[in-house]
């Protein structure tokens, strides 16, 4: 019992830790740009590599201060989704997928590229850039911890206060833009681009408004991901983790302003919970070795993960704080 | 000609005058093809579409009647809705001029025609399922400033104007008989009352052309009568309507013009109750030959007036058309 009460509170540090947290940044950025505006974005991992490299770069490779590196990281996104979106944004809605899913790939070969080296210093990435970051904490990040049976250093519990405070406000934003007249916009275009145009909307407008702000929330969760590893190396962002940030989204419910908070933080848990959980289970007796043994642990967690997807389509496809009904609308 | 007074029954509103107007300014014109009209709103002048070798629309001149109701006719792919979709900046035509009230509309983007005051709908109903029928009527306001990123962050700058278009919309509603659905999604709707959702949005933003593709396709009987009613009262509120439609007995009931397309084409203009005389018209729609049996009566009648067609011709060039003749 004690061990898994272990797993347990280890799951429960997973679905609180910096890495839920750029899971929600970039669920919240899909969110309004997928479940709000519809616009299909499958490389939100770029604007978070972006984000991440904007700190590493500036602070490691050229010398500037941590702020000027914020700054750097998010103007690159938006520069990205301008890109992105001036092309795309005037044809069908598969464009800008096709466009984004390039656009993370590329990226990230870029940066990991021979070539890239004396900039991003390819496949071995950049570290020592948070120093500045981990100083501004208000307490000793030299010590340990311990919070309701998990334990953090000083330094990982920095970034997650942060972290979780620009979830907070990253929701509110959301919620203030998304309960006013543009947010009845922007919800319109995802019903119909033509009937919005009909009543004299600039729909290319909103929809690049929406496509820069959810890359700007991609690039935070990017930052806060390096600020948590202390480096950044181009294959931590895969693109995997764009879908990852989907399926949060889907699991906590799109088109709501906390649905890909709470999707992402459970999201995190049960990844983590099916690993801890299982392990205890098999090291305590009660899974016999002879049907699964720990090394088959890693592979069929992701089994697990799917199966309770499919299960949530099937019988909450609006997630959890969904409106079944107004899902249901598209299914006729 | 019989000036036949059209009944404007339904939702008499009191106000006939500006109905009786365009009609009477439209009385003395002639039933000829690209007609001047007195007080044109829309001005239509060499407007061709193409789509690869088929020729969609080609329009040399057209006016639209400020104030009246001017019904757009024709068979399956005659360019009706692809001359809309020109109209309304929704498509750009190969060449050609267009104005509103004297203001180009070339290469103007669909918002940009619709804040100038033209408002359409659309063919296939496109009602904002996932939103409900109040928030599709508030999209519909123009000039709302908490449509803008930054200004929609502070509410204190658009509580006020969003209070008032919620009366406005509210109004309409009641007028479309849409008020205890407020609330529904718009895809809860049926198709009939999402044409009247459509209607009433278009409403919303006091527009001063509005264009209706087809708007009583697919709506039961008793909810015709109810939306041949809603389109007379725009008439009576000084708008100008354009709108295509298949079913002739309501293009004759509420018409004050009538507009006739084949093959992109314009073929024939006039009043409701010249069409349904008009050989071209009578053509367009079943054929030249109406794909029948000849009889030989027939057949002995045609061959003589192809015979004085080509006597005429070698007499000296063709003069004029049938249809103006017809006029008087």
């Amino acid at each position: 019992m004690g061990e898994f009460i272990d797993a347990l509170a280890i799951a429960v540090k997973a679905g609180l830790g910096f890495q839920a947290v750029f899971l929600a940044l970039l669920a919240i950025g899909i969110n309004m740009q997928f479940g709000y505006t519809g616009l299909l974005n499958f490389g939100q991992i770029a604007f978070a590599l972006l984000g991440g490299y904007g700190i590493a770069i500036s602070v490691s490779q050229w010398g500037l201060s941590f702020w000027l590196g914020v700054l750097i990281g998010i103007a690159a996104a938006v520069v990205l989704a301008l890109l992105l979106g001036l092309p795309t944004l005037r044809l069908r809605a598969d464009y800008l997928a096709i466009a984004t899913i390039a656009a993370a790939e590329g990226l990230r070969l870029v940066f990991r590229s021979v070539s890239a080296t004396p900039v991003t210093n390819g496949s071995r990435g950049i570290s020592g850039f948070n120093r500045e970051f981990v100083e501004l904490a208000p307490w000793d990040t030299g010590r340990r911890y311990s919070i309701l049976g998990t334990f953090w250093s000083g330094a990982d519990l920095w970034v997650t206060a942060v972290g979780w405070t620009l979830v907070a406000l990253a929701s509110l934003l959301v919620w203030g833009l998304v309960r006013s007249p543009w947010g009845r916009v922007v919800r319109s275009i995802r019903e119909d681009e033509d009937a919005v145009r009909a009543l004299g909307k600039n729909v290319y407008v909103y929809k690049m408004q929406a496509l820069v702000l959810g890359g700007v929330f991609g690039a935070l969760g990017g930052m806060i991901y390096a600020l948590g590893t202390g480096s950044t190396t181009p294959d931590q962002y895969q693109n995997a983790n764009t879908f990852l940030a989907y399926a949060a989204l889907i699991l906590g419910g799109a088109a709501r302003v906390l649905g890909p908070v709470v999707g992402a933080m459970l999201m995190y848990f049960i990844i983590q919970f099916a690993d801890s959980g299982l392990r205890s289970l098999i090291e305590t007796g009660v899974i016999p070795e002879g049907l699964l043994t720990t090394t088959d642990v890693a592979q069929i967690r992701f089994v697990i993960i799917g199966l309770g997807l499919i299960l949530l389509l099937v019988f909450r496809p609006q997630g959890i704080f969904g409106d079944r009904r107004e899902v249901m609308l598209d299914a006729r | 000609m019989p000036a036949e007074p059209i009944p404007t029954g339904a939702t008499a509103s009191g106000g006939r005058a500006p109905a009786r107007l365009a009609q009477a300014a439209l009385r003395d014109i002639p039933w000829e093809v690209g007609v001047a009209k007195p007080d044109p709103t829309i001005v239509v002048d060499g407007v061709t579409r193409t789509f690869g070798g088929l020729t969609a629309v080609s329009v040399d001149h057209l006016e639209i009647q400020r104030g009246g109701i001017t019904g757009l006719i024709g068979p399956n792919g005659a360019g009706k809705t692809t001359l809309f979709n020109l109209l309304t900046g929704f498509d750009q035509p190969d060449g050609g001029t267009w104005t509103f009230d004297g203001r180009s509309l070339g290469k103007l983007a669909p918002h940009q025609v619709a804040r100038l005051g033209v408002v359409r709908t659309f063919q296939l109903t496109k009602a904002l399922s996932r939103l409900t029928v109040l928030q599709n009527m508030l999209l519909g306001a123009q000039g709302q400033k908490g449509e803008g990123f930054f200004s929609a962050l502070v509410p204190a700058l658009w509580r006020g104007q969003e209070r008032a278009n919620t009366e406005k919309a509210m109004e309409l509603l009641r007028r479309f008989k849409l008020d205890a659905k407020k609330d529904d999604f718009a895809g809860t709707l049926s198709g009939g009352q999402r044409k009247l959702l459509e209607m009433a949005r278009a409403l919303m933003s006091d527009p001063k052309v509005v264009m209706l593709d087809e708007p009583m396709a697919g709506v039961n009987p008793a909810l015709t009568q109810s939306l041949l009613g809603h389109v007379k009262d725009l008439r009576e509120e000084g708008m100008t309507v354009i709108f295509v439609e298949h079913d002739m007995d309501v293009v004759r009931d509420i018409s004050d013009w009538v507009v006739v397309m084949a093959a992109g084409n314009v073929i024939a203009e006039g009043p409701p109750e010249s069409i349904s005389q008009n050989q071209a018209v009578v053509d367009a729609y079943l054929g030249a030959h109406h794909d029948a049996p000849l009889t030989i009566e027939d057949e002995d009648r045609q061959l003589a007036e192809a015979e004085a067609a080509i006597a005429r011709e070698s007499d000296g060039p063709g003069t004029g058309t049938d249809q103006g003749g017809k006029a008087r």
